[in-house]
C-alpha cells in the first residue's frame, strides 16, 4: 500500500510531549488527519469504534493500562484489524525488545530519540 | 559505584538533547555529590533495577529547560507548566533508554521505572540507595543542567 497523506493516523503515548512531537512531524510530512490516545486501552477502544477507520497506528511501548506491545498483539489477534500498520516508537532499544515486537508483527520500529527524517524514512519503509 | 557507569548516561544526554531539541551541551567535570538538594528548578528521576539497583536524575535550570522544550515543540514555552514538566520526564525516559541500551551491550541489563517529576527552588532528589552520587554538570548556550547517577555497585 503506498503512502497516502489522507490516511487517518492514531498516535498513542502516555507523554503528551511525544504525542505533540510526533503530530508535528506527521504534519510536516503532510498528514491531515491525526488523533491521539494516552494508553493502549484507550487506543484499542478508539480503533474499534473509529469511523472512518484508522489507517496507521504509531504507539509507544511503556504505557499504563495497556502497553504498546499488548496493543499490537490485540490488533494482530483481531481478524478485522490484523492488517493495520503499527509502528512502535520507544526508548526501549534493547535487542530483546525489538525482537519481541518483530515477533508480534510490528510494521516498523523507531527508537527515541529520533529526527523528523527518521520518522519519514520509517513511514516510507512501511508504505512502499 | 563504578565511575565508568556514568559514561553511557553522559553520551545519551548529549544525543537526546541534540536530536530532539537541536541543542549542543558540554559536559563539565563530574563530582561526588554530598547532599540531596537539586542544582536547578526542575528534575526528573527514574529508578533502575536489574543487575544493579539505582536511580538517575536530570535537573534543569528554568531558562535551560524552557529553551529545550521550546525547540522540541517548535513554539515558545515561557513557564514551567505541566507541558514542560511532561517533557522533562520524557527527556529522562529517553536518556535512560539510550544509556540502558549501551549498558546492555556491555552485558549489564537494567530495567527502568516510570519517571517522576519535581519542581521548585532547592527541591530535593532522593536516590534509591545510599551509594555515592556521581553528578555531571552540563553547559548549554541557554543555561545549565545536571545529571546524577547513583548505583549500588
Amino acid at each position: 500500500m503506498p503512502l497516502d497523506l489522507n490516511m487517518n493516523v492514531l498516535v498513542v503515548d502516555d507523554f503528551l510531549t511525544m504525542r505533540r512531537i510526533l503530530k508535528n512531524i506527521l504534519k510536516q510530512v503532510g498528514f491531515k488527519t491525526m488523533d491521539e490516545a494516552e494508553d493502549g486501552a484507550q487506543a484499542l477502544d478508539m480503533i474499534k469504534n473509529a469511523d472512518p477507520q484508522f489507517d496507521l497506528i504509531i504507539a509507544d511501548w511503556n504505557m499504563p493500562k495497556m502497553t504498546g506491545i499488548e496493543l499490537l498483539k490485540a490488533i494482530r489477534a483481531d481478524p478485522e484489524l490484523k492488517h493495520l500498520p503499527v509502528i512502535m516508537v520507544t526508548a526501549e532499544a534493547q535487542k530483546s525488545r525489538v525482537l519481541e515486537a518483530v515477533q508480534a508483527g510490528v510494521s516498523n520500529y523507531i527508537v527515541k530519540p529520533f529526527t523528523a527524517d527518521t520518522v519519514k524514512t520509517k513511514l516510507e519503509q512501511v508504505f512502499k | 559505584m563504578n565511575a565508568q557507569l556514568i559514561n553511557p548516561f553522559i553520551k545519551a544526554t548529549l544525543n537526546v538533547l541534540e536530536t530532539m531539541a537541536f541543542i549542543k551541551s558540554k559536559p563539565q567535570k563530574p563530582f561526588l555529590k554530598k547532599d540531596n538538594v537539586a542544582k536547578g528548578d526542575v528534575s526528573s528521576i527514574i529508578g533502575l533495577s536489574g543487575e544493579s539497583k539505582g536511580t538517575i536524575s536530570i535537573t534543569f535550570t528554568e531558562p535551560c529547560i524552557l529553551s529545550i522544550v521550546s525547540n522540541m515543540f517548535g513554539e515558545t514555552m515561557s513557564e514551567l507548566n505541566h507541558e514542560v514538566m511532561d517533557a522533562v520526564g520524557e527527556i529522562a525516559n529517553m536518556v535512560s533508554g539510550q544509556a540502558r541500551q549501551a549498558l546492555e551491550s556491555e552485558g549489564k541489563v537494567l530495567y527502568a521505572a516510570v519517571p517522576t517529576m519535581i519542581k521548585g527552588k532547592d527541591h530535593t532528589i532522593s536516590h534509591k540507595t545510599t551509594a555515592p552520587i556521581m553528578a555531571v554538570p552540563f553547559q548549554t548556550d541557554y543555561g545549565e543542567f545536571t545529571i546524577e547517577v547513583c548505583f549500588e555497585d
